[in-house]
């Protein structure tokens, strides 16, 4: 018991990396279930008639991508196969590389669809939430070009469209300020875009109050993510074939993720166990 | 005297000293030298290629039309003769890291500046891990290179996203097109109101001056009565309205066919037993006792649910953040997987 009161934390830590590395070693992925909330978001965006607008705001960073990009991709993907036009835009600097990423998944994985008239990103925009109130208002008065420095008025995505509330859908991937909230509070509660979202952990118990009302659903982590990658995977089976699982971005990266969450998480309730029990123990000899 | 309580604390310097990080040091280099011949730990293979577009139409000083090389109209047009001018990139293909070599396409070469860049990764991700043992300079050398990289690469995006994308090619179109945004409307026109934001952003500056910084007083009570009138309206509308709306809701929850949901129900009930509770807990005009004290009890219950939940989601993404990062060592560094 003594040694347990005085344990090393280096020896936790080591027990910690030790309970995340063998898993992904091992690619031990657990059973996990499907929530409602994760299976809100798919259907938001599956119950749109093909070729539907979605505007997808990437916020984040790489300092969250190992809980926000599995979600950004599977996004990505799923807009790719229901042939929505997809708008990219992002708030955060270092967003933007994400951005790249995706379309070059689009690129790969399918090559029919074309920059400009099936996709597009307006690339990294400053300003937070000064840049959403503009953008459902009039996009052309803030943005003159898109990433690449072309015109809008060339490209037949942008060409004829005036602001977001041509969208039939929002989606924002958030890792903080600017993100979800400003989007919540700036285009979906005004303007009554349809609107989904994905977050970080830490995030997600600030965004449940807006669910189901603006926020449509809400993929919450890496969690949110599996969730989502598994009602993919059931309704587009093709996405479960190795060379989706073995693509770049992995089709089930969130998937194979929750195998050390897994051990991780049990070995956390173990730790808060032998501290609790060590707490009462020392508190009864305390008090005899 | 500056109090300590509230700071994180950092973990002490491992055993040892310098001679022990040495040694520690000796080792990893060891070990990367061996996982770089046994494993080809962090090598990147490419395939080359070059992106070939050509214009059709135009004079060599100003082409349009352009076409992709690789399509009928672009080859059509080689063939023709009728190419004004010709742009090449190249455009290599990554290979994935767990591709076997004999699996590998003939053409495909090592690409030096991204096994370089693998392993520039995967040692700075090495040296932050090891504050978790104890502060060292390899571990500060690392964070100092992130805020460095970090800041200039803020620094310069924001230079041109902001000033030349927003600022300058409203004040001077021509420049912008010339400089960096060629894609730029011929006819787009300069605004005459972007003056304003200039001469806010000139006085904004003068805060660096010795004897003017006053000046920076006007834009920033600009700045502020401005954020202030924006932000009541969004938090009124979405954190104050919306969730009283959110939670008035039908105790008697009911589907289309008009039949009794009987979890929605309890939702809604706890929901609205939850706001109640939480909101006596925060009421301190009346003394927390009898039914007040219990009503307030349960506030304090249902927030320590909050923190609970919120803290577990944390956990949750801490881990991953960790996860990620081995999976980078393992796969891409280590070619283990």
């Amino acid at each position: 018991m003594n040694y347990l009161r005085n344990l090393d934390r280096r020896l936790i830590f080591l027990i910690m990396g030790l309970a995340v590395a063998i898993p992904i070693l091992l690619r031990f992925v657990p059973p996990s279930q499907v929530t409602m909330m994760d299976q809100n978001v798919f259907d938001a965006i599956e119950d749109l008639p093909d070729g539907s607008r979605v505007l997808i705001s990437f916020d984040f960073d790489p300092g969250s991508q190992g809980e926000l990009l599995p979600m950004a991709m599977s996004f990505t993907r799923h807009l790719a196969e229901k042939k929505h036009k997809i708008y990219f835009m992002c708030l955060w600097p270092l967003g933007e590389p994400f951005i790249q990423d995706a379309i070059k998944l689009l690129k790969e994985e399918y090559p029919d669809l074309k920059y400009g008239t099936d996709f597009m990103s307006f690339g990294y925009k400053p300003g937070g939430e000064a840049v959403i109130k503009n953008v459902v208002v009039d996009w052309k008065s803030l943005f003159i070009t898109d990433s690449r420095k072309q015109d809008l008025n060339d490209i037949p995505l942008t060409a004829n469209i005036k602001s977001a509330k041509a969208m039939d859908l929002l989606i924002n991937i958030s890792a903080g300020d600017p993100g979800t909230k400003q989007w919540i509070q700036y285009a979906a509660t005004p303007v009554g875009i349809q609107m989904v979202a994905g977050c970080t952990g830490v995030q997600a118990p600030l965004f449940y109050p807006y669910i189901p009302d603006p926020l449509n659903g809400l993929l919450a982590a890496i969690k949110g993510a599996a969730g989502y990658e598994q009602i993919m995977i059931q309704n587009y089976p093709e996405l479960g074939e190795p060379e989706f699982v073995k693509a770049r971005f992995s089709s089930t990266a969130a998937l194979q993720r929750m195998g050390p969450q897994y051990v991780a998480h049990l070995l956390m309730v173990l730790l808060i166990l032998i501290g609790n029990v060590i707490f009462f123990v020392d508190r009864n000899r305390g008090a005899a | 005297m500056m109090s300590v309580g509230n700071t994180t604390q950092v973990p002490a310097a491992g055993g040892g000293g310098l001679i022990g990080w040495v040694i520690g040091l000796a080792i990893i280099i060891a070990g990367m030298v061996v996982a770089g011949f046994i494993l080809d730990a962090g090598q990147v293979w490419v395939v080359p290629e070059t992106q070939s577009y050509v214009a059709t139409a135009g004079t060599a000083d100003a082409p349009t039309e352009w076409v992709s090389l690789a399509t009928e109209a672009g080859k059509s047009a080689e063939a023709a003769g009728t190419v004004v001018a010709t742009s090449s990139w190249p455009n290599d293909t990554v290979l994935p890291s767990s591709m076997l070599e004999a699996d590998r396409p003939a053409e495909a070469i090592m690409s030096w500046s991204r096994t370089i860049g693998v392993w520039f990764a995967a040692i700075m991700t090495l040296w932050i891990m090891s504050f978790l043992i104890g502060d060292n300079p390899f571990y500060k050398t690392a964070e100092a290179i992130i805020v460095g990289a970090s800041a200039a690469y803020w620094m310069v995006y924001s230079f041109y996203t902001g000033i030349v994308d927003k600022l300058l090619v409203n004040l001077s179109p021509g420049l912008v097109r010339e400089w960096t945004t060629p894609g730029l409307a011929d006819d787009y026109a300069w605004q005459w109101i972007y003056i304003i934001p200039l001469i806010l952003s000139i006085m904004l500056i003068c805060r660096l001056l010795p004897s003017g910084g006053w000046i920076a007083r006007w834009p920033l009570a600009f700045i502020i009565g401005a954020t202030a009138g924006f932000r009541l309206l969004a938090h009124l509308e979405s954190d104050f309205l919306l969730q009283i709306k959110g939670t008035i809701t039908t105790l008697w929850s009911v589907n289309a066919a008009d039949e009794f949901q009987f979890w929605p129900s309890v939702a809604a009930i706890v929901i609205l037993l939850s706001v109640l509770a939480c909101l006596v807990y925060f009421f301190f005009s009346m003394e927390h006792k009898g039914m007040v004290g219990k009503a307030a009890r349960g506030g304090i219950l249902v927030l320590m649910v909050t923190f609970g939940a919120a803290f577990g989601l944390t956990v949750m993404g801490r881990i991953t953040l960790l996860t990620e990062r081995f999976d980078f060592l393992f796969k891409d560094w280590l070619h283990l997987l």
